[in-house]
């Protein structure tokens, strides 16, 4: 990573045996996990088999004299494009996962046939043209890439610059806008909150999960101070993949409460056996 | 290695993007694969600045970036607001407009 960014930076060019082994290994690790991103069920895999995309892309950047735009791949596209759609991800539900009834027959099979005459097409197209090799950076571009990316912002493409800040104050607004939700009954004062909880029989905040008697686990519910337990104080999610893993999510639960009974039971026996003897 | 071969990975990513985009029906997944075709794209362009010697490819590049940020935070928040409103991800639920 140091030669490249060096290298980059100073327009030198890589050890042609060393950049031609890194495109490779980089090429390969780049499509694999494209190609695996397209056959995984979950949202989530997906994303991170998009971070590897990216950061593979981000070194190759660098390993063609662009190592602004490797940092600026790295900061934001993995670092926040990625983790916004993290957020979103998780937000929608991690899991939803993708249903797999095609709408139209045999879309699915089209689609990746013309995909792949797309790829044939092309780089028939491109094998053709000849394509040589790097040109050398000229003197015109500055010291290095970084002041030669800055002088063309700034003098060449100035205008289009500041209009993709007009564009990303839209994008903010427009987020803004589309997530703001209209509230449809009037938000509840704080006297009616407290009624309203005097009147659910919990004053009390509901306890965390997993400070059930015998165990501590997320998936064991919490215990209310009048000896039932809570379900709602564990996350659906845990719940689910008991289910998923052909558990009963309750088993642990009553088998637990009824040891509980019995211990309650005998230690009445004893305290009884304990006030006989007392008494006698 | 010359730019051919960096052109060529674009195009390969790109067309996985976009197959990517015309099989799956969660929409997340496809902003995903629109997201990987943009970055084909990129590459691209900086394989063409490389071989044109000036860096007007990578300012291009540039200029992609910032607008696939812009479109990532407006179409996540229609996704969120359709989510909010039909209660799925999935693209084929979203066909109001179709009657």
């Amino acid at each position: 990573m140091t030669h490249v960014l060096l290298a980059a930076n100073n327009g030198t060019n890589l050890d042609p045996l060393y950049s031609k082994s890194l495109f490779w290994i980089l090429a390969v690790l780049s499509v694999s996990a494209a190609v695996t991103m397209i056959f995984m069920r979950q949202a989530v895999h997906c994303a991170l088999m998009l971070a590897i995309v990216m950061l593979s892309l981000a070194l190759l950047y660098a390993m063609q004299g662009a190592p602004f735009l490797a940092f600026v791949q790295v900061i934001v596209y993995t670092g926040a494009v990625l983790m916004l759609f993290l957020f979103v991800v998780m937000l929608i539900g991690v899991t939803t996962s993708d249903s797999l009834v095609e709408t139209i027959k045999g879309q699915r099979l089209w689609a990746a046939l013309g995909g792949l005459g797309f790829v044939v097409l092309l780089i028939i197209g491109i094998g053709h043209a000849s394509i040589g090799t790097a040109a050398p950076q000229t003197a015109a571009n500055g010291t290095d890439n970084l002041t030669g990316i800055a002088q063309l912002i700034f003098t060449t493409y100035v205008f289009p610059f500041e209009a993709t800040s007009a564009l990303l104050i839209t994008a903010a607004l427009a987020a803004m806008v589309l997530t703001h939700r209209e509230r449809t009954t009037p938000k509840p004062t704080q006297r009616e909150l407290a009624r309203r909880r005097v009147a659910s029989g919990h004053v009390a905040p509901e306890p965390p999960p997993g400070v059930y008697a015998l165990h501590n686990a997320v998936d064991m519910p919490a215990m209310l101070p009048d000896g039932s337990t809570t379900d709602r104080s564990v996350s659906t999610a845990v719940v689910q993949r008991d289910v998923d893993l052909g558990r009963d999510p309750q088993s642990d639960v009553s088998s637990d409460l009824a040891a509980g009974e019995r211990i309650e039971a005998e230690r009445q026996i004893e305290a009884a056996a304990r006030g006989r003897d007392e008494q006698a | 290695m010359s730019p051919a071969g960096y052109v060529f990975l674009a195009v390969i990513l790109f067309a996985i993007g976009g197959i990517g985009v015309l099989i799956r029906r969660n929409a997340i997944i496809i902003f995903l694969c629109v997201e990987l075709m943009l970055n084909a794209c990129n590459l691209a362009f900086v394989a063409f600045s490389r071989l044109h010697g000036n860096l007007d490819g990578q300012v291009v590049a540039f200029f992609v970036m910032v607008v696939a940020a812009a479109e990532v935070v407006v179409g996540l928040a229609i996704l969120m607001a359709i989510y909010r409103a039909r209660r799925s991800a999935s693209v084929d639920d979203a066909n109001l407009l179709k009657y």
